[in-house]
C-alpha cells in the first residue's frame, strides 16, 4: 500500500502493528519482530534497567523505534519520573503511559494519565497513553497534547478480543489522533477487526507471547493487521437488512 | 429595484473591520476548502446506498446525501431520518414564536425585505411595548422565544437586546436571539441577560456570491459573521444554529458547508447544542419575484433529512416561510422545532397594533393553538419547553 503510513507525533511508520517484548525468552524477540514487521516495540522500562545480565536492550533490533512503558506507575508522578528515566537510558523520545493503580483487573487510571500525559507533552515526549475507553478521557488527552490514543480493547492480557468496540468507534470516530487498540487482542482476527472498524493500529503482546510458537503467531497478526487495513481503506461494503420494508410512503405528500 | 453600489464603494469583503473581535480557529478555512472541493455530480446511486447503509454517517455520506444521485432515494432517506428522529426526539416537537423588536438596518443585502434601501414602515417596540407584545404570547401558552431584530447596532444595540432578553425571562422559560453577530463579551453579556441560544444564518458559504448579494453595512464582513456561532459559545450561549438561505446561492453546496460548520463547532465544543434552519428565499415588499429558484420542496426535503442523518442530534426548525402541508408533514420526518402564531413585522401580538413592516411574507398564518392541534392529530407532542436556564 503506496503512502498509507501512520503518523505518530510527526514520526512516520510504514508498519501497523506494535509488538510488546514481556512475557517471553529475550532471544525469540528478534524473529518476532522480524515475522511481525513492527516499527515499533514496547518494552517495561523496569526490564531495561536490569543491568548487564539479561537486559532487554540488548535483543532489539537496531532500527526499530523503542516504545518504553511506565509500567509500574501507580500515578501521573510515577509516571513521569518512570518516563524521564527512559529517555536518560536513551530510549528516544516515545512513552507510553500506563498508570496502573488496581492490581487485579489491572485497568488503567484515566485522570493520572491526563495528568502525566500533560506534563509529559511539555517536556516534548511523544505521549502514547494507554487509557480506558471514555470520550471525554479521550479529548482531555488530545488537548493535553497526546500524540495518539491507545483505549483498551479488554482487560490486559485477557486475550478476550475488542470488548469494548462501540466505545473504542466512538472515539475513532471523534478523535483527529491516531486511535490505537491496546490490550485484550488475542487473536489475529480480532486484531484484523479493530483495524476494520477504522484503528489506526493495534497493540498487542500477551497473544503473541503466550502462542505455541511465537515468531509464526508474529507474522499471522502482521497479515491480518494488515488485511483490517485494507478493508478499511477500501470502504466495507454495504449490509443487507432482510425482510424489512418501509411503512407507509412519507413523501407521497410531496406530490399532493 | 437594487441600486447600484460601485465595486469601488463597497468595502472588502473579508476584511474584519475595527471593533470586530478576531478569534483563533481554522474552521471557516477548512469549511470553505471542503465546500469548493465538493462536486456533488461525481456521486452515485451506490455511494448513496453506501452512505444509508453506514449507522454514522460521515462527512463523505453526507455530500452523497445532498448530491443529485440521492433524489430517487428520497422516500428511503425519509424512513431512515424519521427512525432517527424518533430515536432522539420521540414524538416531541418543541414550539416556539419569534419577536421582531426592530426592523431597522443599516445592512443592504438586496433579497431581504429589512434591507436599508427598501422604503418600508421602520419601527421599534420600547420596553413597555416589548412586554405588551410577550404578554400575549404568553397567553397562548408558548415558553420559548425567539428575540429579533433587524442589524442596526446603532437603532438597537447590545444593551437593548439585553433589556428585552431579561423581559423575556419574565414571560418564557427559554430565549433565543437572532440578532447580528456580536463579539464574544456581548455574547457573554446577552447569556447573563437570559438568553441561552445564539442563530445566525449564513446566508451563503460562498464568499463570492455573499460579496455580491451583501452591498454595504457591517453584514458584508463575511468571516466576522462566519464565526460567530464559535463566539457565541465561547461567550457562554448553550446553543448555536446554523443556516444557509436557500436559493440563494447553490443550494447542495450551501446546505453541506452548513453541516459541516456545525459539525465542526461540535467536535470543537463538544457541549454545545446544535441546531439547523432551513428557510428558503421569500417575496419581500417591493419585490415579489423573490423566490427559491431551484429548491423545490422535494429539494428542501431532502436537505432537513441530510441534516438530520447527519447530526441525528440537532434541533431542526421549519420555518413559516413553508406552507401548512409542508410543515405538518415534516415534523413527522426530521423537522423537530415549529412556529407558531408568527409576526415577522414589529408588533402586533394580541391586540397590539403592528407598527412596522414585515422582513417577508409567511406562508403559514396558523396561530399556536392549531399548530398544536395539528401536531396532537399527527401524533406529536407539542413541547413548550424541557429546559432550565442555569
Amino acid at each position: 500500500m503506496n503512502n498509507d503510513e501512520l503518523i505518530i507525533g510527526g514520526h512516520k511508520f510504514n508498519s501497523r502493528f506494535i509488538l510488546g517484548s514481556g512475557k517471553y525468552s529475550l532471544e525469540l524477540i528478534k524473529a518476532a519482530v522480524e515475522n511481525a514487521g513492527a516499527e515499533i516495540i514496547t518494552l517495561a522500562l523496569r526490564r531495561a534497567m536490569s543491568g548487564d545480565v539479561a537486559n532487554i536492550l540488548d535483543y532489539i533490533p537496531k532500527g526499530v523505534t523503542l516504545l518504553p512503558n511506565t509500567s509500574g506507575a501507580r500515578n501521573a508522578q510515577e509516571a513521569v519520573r518512570i518516563a524521564r528515566l527512559a529517555r536518560e537510558a536513551g530510549c528516544g523520545d516515545f512513552v507510553k503511559i500506563e498508570v496502573i493503580n488496581d492490581s487485579k483487573y489491572l485497568l488503567p487510571d484515566n485522570y493520572e494519565t491526563v495528568k502525566a500525559t500533560e506534563i509529559l507533552a511539555k517536556e516534548g515526549f511523544v505521549v502514547m497513553p494507554y487509557m480506558y475507553p471514555d470520550l471525554n478521557v479521550a479529548r482531555n488527552l488530545r488537548d493535553a497534547g497526546a500524540s495518539c490514543i491507545m483505549p483498551l480493547g479488554a482487560p490486559i492480557g485477557s486475550n478476550r478480543g475488542v470488548c469494548t468496540k462501540e466505545f473504542i468507534k466512538i472515539i475513532i470516530d471523534e478523535i483527529d489522533l491516531p486511535v490505537i487498540v491496546d490490550a485484550g487482542i488475542g487473536k489475529p482476527s480480532q486484531a484484523c477487526e479493530a483495524m476494520e472498524m477504522g484503528a489506526s493500529a493495534v497493540m498487542a503482546n500477551t497473544a503473541i507471547a503466550t502462542a505455541g510458537d511465537i515468531p509464526q503467531m508474529a507474522a499471522a497478526f502482521k497479515n491480518a493487521i494488515e488485511a483490517g487495513r485494507t478493508a478499511y481503506l477500501a470502504g466495507m461494503g454495504r449490509v443487507l437488512e432482510s425482510g424489512s420494508s418501509a411503512s407507509s410512503p412519507l413523501t407521497g405528500f410531496l406530490h399532493d | 429595484m437594487i441600486e447600484a453600489i460601485n465595486l469601488e464603494q463597497r468595502i472588502n469583503h473579508m476584511e474584519y473591520l475595527p471593533d470586530m473581535e478576531q478569534i483563533n480557529s481554522d474552521i471557516m478555512d477548512r469549511v470553505i476548502s471542503e465546500t469548493e472541493e465538493y462536486d456533488y455530480d461525481k456521486y452515485t446511486e451506490s455511494d448513496v446506498k453506501t452512505a444509508l447503509s453506514h449507522q454514522t454517517k460521515t462527512l463523505d455520506d453526507f455530500k452523497a446525501l445532498l448530491s443529485p444521485a440521492a433524489m430517487p432515494f428520497l422516500e428511503e432517506i425519509a424512513q431512515q431520518a424519521r427512525i432517527e428522529t424518533k430515536r432522539h426526539f420521540g414524538n416531541s416537537v418543541y414550539m416556539f414564536t419569534p419577536l421582531y423588536i426592530s426592523n431597522y438596518c443599516e445592512n443592504y443585502c438586496i433579497y431581504c425585505g429589512f434591507n436599508c434601501k427598501n422604503k418600508i414602515h421602520r419601527a421599534k417596540l420600547n420596553a413597555e411595548e416589548i412586554e405588551k407584545e410577550m404578554q400575549a404570547i404568553a397567553k397562548t401558552g408558548l415558553q420559548e422565544i425567539l428575540i429579533l431584530t433587524g442589524e442596526s447596532k446603532k437603532m438597537s444595540d447590545v444593551e437593548y437586546i439585553g433589556e428585552a432578553c431579561k423581559i423575556a425571562r419574565k414571560y418564557f422559560k427559554l430565549v433565543g436571539l437572532e440578532i447580528y453577530p456580536v463579539n464574544s463579551d456581548e455574547y457573554s453579556y446577552l447569556h447573563k441577560c437570559g438568553a441561552d441560544f445564539i442563530t445566525v444564518f449564513q446566508e451563503t458559504y460562498n464568499s463570492d456570491k455573499y460579496e455580491t448579494l451583501h452591498l454595504a453595512g457591517h453584514k458584508r464582513v463575511f468571516p466576522y459573521r462566519f464565526n460567530a456561532q464559535e463566539r457565541a459559545v465561547m461567550g457562554g450561549m448553550r446553543g448555536v444554529g446554523f443556516a444557509a438561505l436557500l436559493g440563494l446561492s447553490d443550494f447542495r453546496k450551501d446546505a453541506f458547508a452548513t453541516g459541516m460548520h456545525a459539525y465542526l463547532i461540535q467536535r470543537k465544543y463538544p457541549h454545545a447544542e446544535i441546531a439547523f434552519s432551513c428557510p428558503r428565499l421569500r417575496p419581500i415588499i417591493n419585490n415579489d419575484k423573490i423566490n427559491p429558484k431551484d429548491v423545490h420542496e422535494p429539494q428542501l426535503l431532502q436537505v432537513i433529512c441530510a441534516y438530520r442523518l447527519f447530526m441525528p442530534f440537532a434541533n431542526i426548525t421549519i420555518s413559516t416561510r413553508e406552507c401548512e402541508r409542508f410543515r405538518n408533514n415534516v415534523v413527522d420526518i426530521a423537522a423537530t422545532k415549529i412556529s407558531a402564531g408568527v409576526d415577522v413585522g414589529i408588533g402586533g401580538h394580541g391586540n397590539n397594533e403592528q407598527k412596522g413592516d414585515e422582513q417577508f411574507e409567511i406562508s403559514d398564518t396558523r396561530n399556536v393553538k392549531e399548530v398544536y392541534n395539528a401536531l396532537i392529530k399527527k401524533g406529536l407532542q407539542p413541547v413548550m419547553s424541557e429546559y432550565i436556564y442555569v
